[in-house]
């Protein structure tokens, strides 16, 4: 193997150095329970204080808005459930749509085996949907507004800011998942309009197991994790200091170092115009609307998961959205919501690409990838009717 | 998902990857929405599986079933071809992932149809069952491939 390629951004991060030096101290010195009175508690307490300002101002909003969480799944989990709940008398109605991610249609299938209603809008094939397509779905009883910032397979942008106001104009609580959006476009609450919005740190380069909750005041919500009284009574369980900090770092950072997604889209663009070369390949999802590191694409004659083992052979990270990959044997949902037959969804291969990756990282997945797919279109009984 | 290092070296370097021109038994099973086919080729003389080829779209453990299952049938009476089970050829692997056992039934059954093929060809009666579609649930002998586990 020549070289290590990363390309799987999407997924996770690594820990940055500027994220494990915030958090080290919190391991070694700041370590006191932050609800305790002595200053090991006090000092525990400051750092997440620190933590949630920082935050909150590259958010745009207050301080108290912002509630620490163990997860995007979490938070996503407390938005749908906690917020549906706590509307239930004014009505059971929510609105979502096809290709939110599993942390959330999930949630919301718990919510229907309660008694709740979801509508899941469709999107057009590359991947959007309209703000008036949400208005069209609007019933009296509807309490809760759920489409994702950023899709996570294809990239694709939501125009959250136009649905927000829909939202708004019909007194509707809006939630949007930010997970794949923060770091890579901005995202900021009160420029989007939104009354909650979910984070997760792994993918900006905190660690695993640390997520966020926005939650404009006002916004009505139970709780989904009772506890002692931490995050003001709202979620409970010992606040992680080291991974807050790591957090806040890592958000900072993530922030700070957008404009440099210019060059993260150039190098995915480059990516994009060479692979469609390869004869029968598309692009799935628009590539207007998309997140600058994104490119998915479909490999028509082979199956994806032996893509990705061919490239990981080759020392490239990657992703498909075959059903062989998932232990489901279903294809993608995000690729079917976008009428991409299954047979081509199969041979799907998602590339995420960040702020670590260089021109050489592209070169070198040019270099191996087309040679792969040959290899398995070769081996594939299809390729010759293909051909 | 974890795959052994047999299957990992079977995917990696496949054994017997190709078509056989003027073949004596084609079969094909599985289809492109549940996302594997199978088509494997025999070349039979007197009875013995001389030569095997196959060509496989799908994933890493269908590659690996393919190539070890010719393996195993190649050089061997039509008769010993047919006592390959799925099984056999999961063990030969060192074991699939759960997920992935619906690979080697689809290898077991590309044999049988194209052996099925063969006897067709030559006016020999059989009573082999062919037909699996590739989608594990739907397949016909999901039931008595999966339970052998």
């Amino acid at each position: 193997m020549d070289r290590i390629v990363y390309a799987d951004n999407a997924a996770t991060t690594s820990v940055s150095e500027n994220v494990i030096n915030a958090m080290m101290p919190c391991f070694t010195e700041y370590w006191g329970n932050p609800s305790s009175l002595y200053s090991g508690g006090r000092n525990a307490a400051n750092i997440i204080s620190g933590a949630r300002e920082g935050i909150a101002g590259l958010l745009g909003c207050r301080p108290g808005e912002i509630y620490f969480t163990a997860s995007g799944s979490e938070a996503n989990n407390w938005a749908l459930k906690g917020a549906a709940r706590a509307n239930q008398k004014k009505g059971r109605h929510i609105i979502s749509q096809k290709t939110e991610h599993p942390a959330v249609l999930q949630a919301l299938a718990s919510l229907q085996k309660e008694g709740y209603e979801v509508t899941y809008l469709g999107v057009d094939r590359d991947g959007i949907l309209t703000p008036g397509e949400v208005e069209a779905a609007i019933r009296p009883d509807t309490t809760l507004i759920a489409i994702m910032y950023a899709n996570n397979e294809i990239g694709t942008i939501m125009p959250i800011k136009e649905i927000a106001a829909v939202a708004k104009a019909h007194k509707i609580t809006m939630f949007t998942d930010a997970v794949q959006a923060i770091g890579s476009i901005p995202v900021n609450v009160t420029d989007l309009g939104v009354d909650m919005l979910s984070l997760s740190g792994h993918k900006i380069r905190a660690p695993k197991g640390i997520g966020l909750l926005y939650i404009k005041t006002g916004t009505r919500i139970q709780n989904l994790i009772d506890g002692g009284g931490q995050e003001k009574g709202k979620r409970g369980g010992t606040e992680n200091t080291a991974y807050i900090a790591g957090l806040a770092r890592a958000m900072e950072d993530a922030v700070e170092g957008i404009e440099d997604m210019e060059r993260v889209k150039a190098l995915r663009d480059r990516l994009a115009a060479e692979i469609i070369k390869i004869p029968h390949t598309r692009i799935n999802g628009s590539m207007k609307y998309r997140l600058p590191g994104n490119l998915n694409v479909a490999f028509e004659g082979i199956e994806g998961e032996s893509l990705v083992l061919l490239l990981d052979m080759a020392g490239i990270s990657a992703s498909t959205g075959s059903a062989c990959s998932s232990a489901s044997l279903e294809p993608s949902h995000v690729l079917l919501a976008l009428g991409i037959p299954a047979e081509k969804a199969h041979g799907s291969l998602r590339l995420t690409l960040s702020r670590v990756n260089t021109e050489e990282d592209a070169d070198y997945i040019l270099e191996k990838l087309a040679p792969a797919v040959q290899r398995l279109r070769e081996m594939s009984p299809l390729w010759n009717g293909l051909q | 998902m974890n795959y052994s290092t047999k299957v990992m070296d079977h995917f990696a370097n496949p054994r017997n990857v190709g078509e056989i021109e003027n073949a004596d038994g084609i079969g094909e099973v599985g289809n492109a929405t549940c996302g594997d086919i199978m088509k494997i080729f025999l070349k039979v003389q007197d009875d013995i599986i001389t030569d095997i080829k196959f060509k496989t779209f799908g994933c890493g453990a269908a590659i690996a079933t393919s190539s070890m299952a010719t393996e195993m049938v190649k050089g061997k009476s039509i008769d010993d071809a047919l006592t390959l089970t799925n099984k056999a050829v999961v063990e030969a692997l060192g074991g699939l992932p759960p997920a992935k056992v619906h690979c080697s039934v689809l290898a077991e059954e590309a044999i049988k149809t194209a052996i099925a093929d063969y006897y067709r060809r030559n006016g020999i009666e059989h009573d082999l069952t062919i037909g699996c579609d590739g989608c594990c649930n739907a397949c016909g002998h999901a039931d008595k491939h999966l339970h052998n586990q």
